[in-house]
């Protein structure tokens, strides 16, 4: 057991992995000897080689449409795109091959690839390198789409990705990527994709967030309890697709008032998933209506403006207590 | 010094073996084994009866939209004949004589091309993938696998086609880059067939080959007539003993014509004059060919015709397999299959909800 950073836990997943199966193969820009540009994949080069560390060309179509002629081989091939903002340049090998080859073929084949890819906002960096559209992901069927939200579960979560016999786009948040240190077992764990995680139990209010927003969304919870003296229930998604509801409407069942908090462009986002599915089966127990706290439908701004744009705790403070008011 | 020469290879070769009027260049002939020259000959005419039988099938109604291969058949069976089983095959969409050679079944292209993705058939000893639709974006699948072939330390290789439209795309530079820098066993195979719909050669680039992209890459590229299967023949023959003992990738561009529409969507009349496609008539790969059967001595006008009636024989059969076999499709609730290896459970509830949707409307007597 040993304190890590989110970085080093996905280094920590990648290189176990990696030792116990060599069809693991890490591609990407700048992933082996410059070990990423945000030191993920740090030290696999010298450990594997280069046969299974490869610094690709800059190509991010190529990157991920040779992972999936490598997937398809029977590789399990942990792709790395450099930011998410650059994997526009391969949605198309996404959606229309590594989505599909499990049906198109009939089961013959399939893939078993991750695309991992840095993602959204908090970090001061250029265009194009803070927007979180996992919704684009989401909506796409045959994928599945994981969002971490602290150390150990990056780490559990990355190995069964790894493991997931179809592709798992898989969204590592820049802001958490050194935020804060966890205690990570040494010893293998996992995680199962499409099960989300009550990380506090409440009766007043359910908060369902993921990714870098828990850390504002359990901020506001514990707020509410000592300020408010209100009990949140929270829900850290994990997998946004396929999204497992059941949780959700437990807890919506409970409460009776929710707040969904991510940090994506508000319309067709997660939450209108989310917001839709309660409503479908857990109306009749709500006593207000469901509020989003999102990111706002703009390109997110340069740096200067973006904390304006980043749902933080007071928003999400306020939008809990319109939501308690009711 | 501010401003010198680099020298580069400005050159690409252009190899034809029996041109057009069946004139063979007997110092270029490749030594193919009399037996396996038959087998290429049947399988010319079989995608070219084959090819002429799904187009009545669809004027009649009895298949969907499909594209037509007739014109590209030496391109097709002089390159894949050199595959092994293991190899891998990663066709785009208008390779049909190719796949039937890797022994796709006829009666999977009927069934397929009557919109049941059961026509996908891939034979259980064959490595490759099903048909790809978007233009030379499965050209990175074919780099992946030989990549992944080279570091199992195989020596198998993948063989990718592609039209002349595809080498305009991203995907067919990015795939050619990769492999290249990476030595990827793979035969990239552009069946250069002059149109992509109605955009002609000439609009999709203003180098004077296409073969003469492989220089760049800093890998062999070569041009043959397409329409002479002698030439591709021993053009990929070298590729792929190249590439199976480590030489890395080559570019095969094989010059031919797509003698008919697209798809059958499309109305060829719109972009292209008749006298064109009459010239390209002239150098049909299959007349020639049989000519130097004849010539050859391993051929008759009595053996052509019955190697002819057994295809049409074979496609006949094919067909009423077919038909029988689609009785039993249909069934709209295996639309969910194959989704993910494990059903998550929204699927479940919609493929439940469907179901009872269907129930209630054959209850009530309708349809859909």
């Amino acid at each position: 057991m040993a304190k890590m950073t989110m970085v080093q836990a996905l280094n920590l997943a990648l290189r176990q992995e990696m030792e116990k199966d060599d069809s693991v193969i890490v591609l990407g820009e700048d992933v082996g000897l410059d070990g990423g540009v945000f030191r993920v994949t740090d030290g696999l080069i010298d450990q594997f080689g280069d046969q299974r560390v490869l610094d690709t060309p800059l190509a991010e179509s190529a990157i991920a449409g040779v992972s999936i002629g490598m997937a398809v081989h029977g590789l399990k091939p942990v792709c790395e795109i450099q930011f998410s903002g650059f994997s526009y340049q391969n949605f198309h090998q996404i959606e229309n091959h590594a989505a599909r080859l499990r049906w198109r073929s009939q089961g013959r084949y399939h893939v078993p690839m991750v695309l991992r890819t840095p993602y959204g906002g908090g970090v001061r960096a250029l265009e194009h390198h803070s927007e979180s559209r996992e919704a684009y992901w989401a909506h796409t069927p045959g994928l599945k789409m994981v969002i971490p939200s602290g150390p150990r579960n990056a780490r559990a979560l990355l190995v069964s990705a790894i493991r997931d016999p179809d592709p798992v786009i898989f969204y590592e948040s820049k802001a958490l990527y050194r935020a804060f240190r966890e205690e990570v077992p040494d010893a293998e764990e996992t995680m199962p994709i499409g099960q989300p995680q009550l990380v506090g139990e409440g009766k007043d209010l359910t908060m369902i967030s993921y990714g870098a927003m828990m850390r504002p969304t359990l901020e506001a919870a514990a707020e509410l309890k000592n300020k408010d003296s209100i009990s949140a229930e929270v829900i850290d998604l994990l997998t946004i697709s396929p999204l497992d509801e059941e949780i959700l409407i437990q807890s919506a069942k409970k409460t009776g008032r929710v707040v969904v908090i991510h940090e994506a462009p508000r319309s067709f986002g997660p939450g209108a998933e989310i917001v839709s599915r309660l409503m479908e089966k857990a109306f009749y127990y709500l006593e207000a209506p469901i509020e989003r706290v999102t990111g706002f439908d703009i390109v997110i701004p340069l740096f200067s403006r973006e904390k304006a744009y980043m749902p933080g705790t007071e928003r999400i403070l306020r939008a809990a207590r319109k939501v308690l008011a009711q | 010094m501010p401003r010198k020469t680099i020298t580069i290879s400005d050159k690409i070769e252009y190899l034809s073996i029996l041109d057009e009027n069946g004139q063979l260049d007997k110092k270029l002939e490749p030594d193919i084994p009399e037996d396996v020259l038959l087998q290429l000959h049947r399988a010319m005419l079989l995608g070219r009866k084959f090819d002429e039988r799904l187009l009545n099938l669809q004027r009649q109604g009895r298949i969907g939209t499909f594209p037509p291969i007739k014109g590209q058949e030496a391109s097709q069976i002089g390159t894949v004949v050199h595959l092994r089983p293991g190899d891998w095959m990663v066709p785009a969409f208008r390779e049909t004589a190719a796949e039937l050679w890797r022994g796709r079944s006829l009666e999977s292209v009927l069934i397929y091309n009557n919109g049941y993705n059961e026509g996908i058939d891939i034979p259980e000893d064959r490595n490759d993938l099903p048909i790809s639709v978007p233009v030379g974006s499965q050209i990175l699948h074919a780099v992946g696998l030989g990549w992944a072939a080279k570091y199992r330390k195989k020596d198998d290789v993948a063989m990718t086609f592609f039209g002349d439209g595809a080498t305009s795309q991203g995907d067919f530079h990015e795939g050619l880059n990769f492999a290249a820098v990476f030595q990827v066993p793979v035969i990239f195979v552009c069946q250069n067939n002059h149109w992509a719909i109605s955009i002609p050669l000439s609009k999709q680039t203003r180098s004077k080959t296409l073969a003469q992209k492989a220089l760049a890459y800093g890998m062999p590229g070569i041009q043959v007539d397409g329409n002479d299967i002698l030439a591709v023949y021993a053009a990929t023959q070298e590729a792929v003993a190249r590439a199976r003992t480590g030489g890395g990738p080559t570019l095969i561009e094989c010059v031919t014509y797509r003698l008919m529409m697209h798809t059958t969507a499309d109305d060829p009349k719109r972009y292209r004059s008749d006298e064109e496609v009459e010239q390209w008539s002239k150098r049909d790969p299959l007349i020639r060919f049989e000519k130097y059967l004849l010539d050859k001595g391993l051929f008759s006008e009595e053996k052509r015709n019955q190697v002819e009636a057994e295809v049409l024989d074979e496609i006949q059969a094919a067909i009423d397999r077919a038909e029988k076999q689609m009785e039993a499709l249909g069934d709209p609730m295996d639309m969910f299959d194959h989704a993910y290896a494990d059903m998550p459970p929204h699927l479940k509830e919609q493929k439940t909800d469907l179901a009872n949707e269907l129930s209630e409307s054959a209850k009530e007597g309708k349809h859909g």
